[in-house]
């Protein structure tokens, strides 16, 4: 398919820039387009790539053909008091709330990034700060536009085993080309946010059992470099939506305004190595401080509650050109110990991790696949260097001894075996793949490498 | 795949009694994450060694399967080839074999000549055109071509493996930059003297290395993805004073 303008070959990575692999990239314009790229996949396979969000090889197909659906992104109806929207796989999460904001209403699932369309949501079944009450992504899909292996269009809903399949089942069901969402209503685009700070994990762990279910929105940030008596410490924001009341004069006059400033893009140029030990510690330490100890009812913005690094586009170059890998798991409540243990394990470990947050999920859903569960979780950001595949090792023991797991949208290393472990629904989830794709056409890097 | 830490599931390596290659299958096979055994295809000319390096990858923890592969045969390279490929996707591919043989009977005698430059020159290039095409069409892996310093600069002592050497050095280095836009990373390493099976009796060279110590520079040269590295690194400060030398100072270098 070479002669065609919309194909062309690219090297992929994931967010986290590790693990380069070259695929024919075809830009999925139109409907038929992405029909015909999967009745005329070759051996290699085909699959659907959004706004390449995913941390490791999640969205490459090497030597296949990837269908980009960014441009297939239009919002086809919003109904402002059902709450309900139709809108295409390749809509971005940004885009989407930028849209429905004015007719008050708010996307209910919101990761650490705007920046993923809703086919990624879907195919990761994400989750956001508010977890605990909310759940995944897929909990709000009310019904999924399908283009399975035979080329043809199936509409699921959540009564079909294949819609619980292709939630969280990482693009290897089909292609999503358009679904159907359930939004909230809001009052405004700001939050109400209480800080606190933890002084080390078990005052951290603590003091989110105590009240998190008080708030719409939790998440704690947390020092993974501080070893000994300040281990864990941490600073938690909680926050709800503030209605029209909660705000000060200046902002009621315009609750629903979408605050959200890029203000740079980082080059391409930082050498490995700027993130170490030393920054690291300095940013930790840094971070920690400036924290108040206690704060109520601070009205904040999206960006400075939910997406403080949507303000540096690409800022995954810092880690420098090997690129680095987000590493999160959950272990099960009552399975504090192990997680203890994780966290003693990454301080201990002389890994510098820059960015780690910390969070109680609440239930999981139906999907096989679906990463959340009750539990807590733990996301730490480590650029790749000497010792990390042992630590993330070690790592894999303790989850799975725990029965937790790891998050397939953030997985760049683990062995089949381990994963197979961590999701004992996996065989169900390939019965319903097996039975919608027998031949295999879609395909992936992470399906390869874990043998999905 | 190889995965973001820089742990292949799979290598193949062409010449599979090298120990240089042995060495860079062990050093993966050591990183492997548990529960993901390193799938090693060996590709050498069937004999009581090549069963011997098979058991001890075995051994290992490996999943080992042997190729047979005759370096001066090259009408049977693509059988070969096609075999190791077989059992799917290749992460990482090195391109091991070679002979030194007896440098003073290669520049007199016809046979033993062609001899070396059929299998350091000729068979590295034809299974290197095989190899990359794969590769490509897989749209990923590494393909690590060992080649030597002694390639860099013609020594009267051995200049004829120096020649065969300079040849398919030149070749890998081209190949880098074909295949980079295919997603195929190539590696050029240059050893200095190595203590193996081939240099046993050698007066060693300054700088002289170990298999084990250049498998760590090939398994580094994988994981960063550079592409002309040296063995052992300052090896290429001393090449690029020596190249630069002019020919009666180079001449009288006890090297």
């Amino acid at each position: 398919m070479g002669w065609q303008p919309d194909v062309t070959e690219e090297p992929l990575t994931g967010w986290g820039l590790t693990a380069p692999s070259t695929a024919s990239v075809l830009r999925g314009r139109t409907v038929d387009a992405v029909l015909n790229a999967v009745r005329e996949a070759g051996p290699r396979g085909v699959l659907a790539r959004g706004l390449g969000r995913a941390y490791g090889d999640a969205a490459q197909n090497a030597g296949g053909l990837v269908v980009d659906m960014t441009a297939l992104d239009r919002i086809h109806s919003v109904d402002a008091d059902t709450g309900i929207v139709i809108v295409d796989a390749g809509v971005s999460l940004d885009a989407l709330m930028r849209a429905v904001l004015p007719f008050g209403l708010w996307v209910p699932v919101l990761p650490g990034t705007r920046q993923v369309t809703v086919g990624g949501a879907i195919a990761a079944d994400i989750h956001g700060k508010n977890h605990h009450v909310a759940g995944s992504f897929g909990n709000h899909v009310l019904s999924l536009d399908l283009v399975t292996a035979s080329g043809s269009i199936e509409t699921l809903t959540p009564n079909d085993d294949l819609f619980w399949a292709t939630v969280g089942g990482m693009g290897l069901t089909g292609i999503v080309l358009r679904a159907t969402l359930q939004l909230e209503h809001t009052e405004s685009a700001y939050f109400v946010v209480d800080t606190d700070r933890a002084r080390d994990l078990d005052d951290l762990m603590a003091r989110l059992t105590a009240d998190d279910d008080l708030y719409t929105y939790s998440v704690a940030w947390f020092d993974s470099v501080t070893t000994g008596r300040g281990m864990g410490r941490a600073v938690i924001t909680r926050g709800w939506q503030a209605r029209r009341d909660d705000l000060p004069a200046k902002l009621r006059r315009d609750p629903l305004r979408f605050d959200a400033p890029q203000l740079l893009t980082a080059p391409p140029v930082f050498p490995s190595g700027l993130v170490n030990k030393l920054t690291v510690r300095a940013f930790n330490e840094a971070w920690f401080r400036k924290a108040p100890a206690r704060r109520r009812g601070e009205v904040q913005n999206i960006t400075k509650f939910f997406h403080p690094l949507d303000v540096v586009g690409r800022w995954n170059r810092v880690y420098g050109p090997r690129g680095f890998l987000q590493y999160q798991f959950v272990v099960p409540f009552g399975a504090e110990g192990a997680f203890r243990r994780c966290v003693e394990a990454i301080a201990r470990s002389g890994q510098v991790s820059f960015l780690n947050v910390l969070k109680r999920f609440g239930d999981g859903n139906p999907a096989p696949l679906s990463f959340p569960m009750p539990g807590w979780t733990l996301a730490v950001d480590i650029p790749v260097s000497r010792g990390l595949a042992a630590l993330c090792t070690e790592l894999d023991e303790i989850v799975l001894e725990a029965g937790g797991r790891l998050y397939l949208a953030k997985e760049s290393r683990t062995s089949p075996e381990m994963l197979a472990r961590m999701y004992p629904r996996l065989d169900e989830w390939r019965k319903v793949r097996q039975a919608a794709d027998p031949s295999g056409v879609f395909a992936s890097d992470l399906s390869r490498r874990l043998m999905l | 795949v190889i995965d973001a830490v820089g742990n292949p599931q799979s290598i193949l390596v062409l010449g599979g009694t090298s120990e240089i290659g042995l060495a860079v299958a062990a050093r993966f096979a050591a990183d492997a994450p548990p529960g993901r055994a390193l799938r090693v295809v060996l590709a050498a000319r069937p004999s009581p060694r090549l069963d011997s390096a098979v058991g001890r990858l075995r051994d290992l923890g490996c999943e080992v399967t042997a190729v047979p592969f005759d370096a001066l045969a090259p009408h049977t390279h693509r059988e070969t080839v096609d075999k190791a490929f077989a059992g799917g996707d290749l992460d990482v591919v090195v391109v091991a074999f070679g002979v030194l043989g007896d440098q003073e009977k290669a520049w007199t005698d016809t046979d033993a000549a062609l001899e070396l430059a059929g299998v350091n020159y000729t068979a590295a290039v034809s299974v290197g055109v095989l190899v990359g095409a794969r590769l490509a069409e897989q749209g990923h892996g590494s393909l690590v071509a060992l080649s030597s310093v002694a390639g860099e600069r013609a020594r009267r002592s051995n200049f004829v493996y120096g020649s065969t050497k300079a040849g398919m050095d030149a070749f890998y280095s081209g190949l880098t930059e074909a295949l980079r836009p295919r997603g195929v990373h190539v590696a050029v390493v240059r050893p200095g003297f190595v203590h193996t099976r081939m240099t046993e009796g050698l007066k060693p060279a300054p700088l002289s290395v170990t298999p084990a110590a250049v498998a760590d520079v090939v398994v580094d040269a994988v994981r960063r993805r550079r592409e002309l590295v040296w063995a052992p690194a300052p090896l290429r400060w001393v090449m690029t004073v020596l190249r630069h030398l002019p020919r009666a100072v180079f001449r009288r270098l006890p090297v």
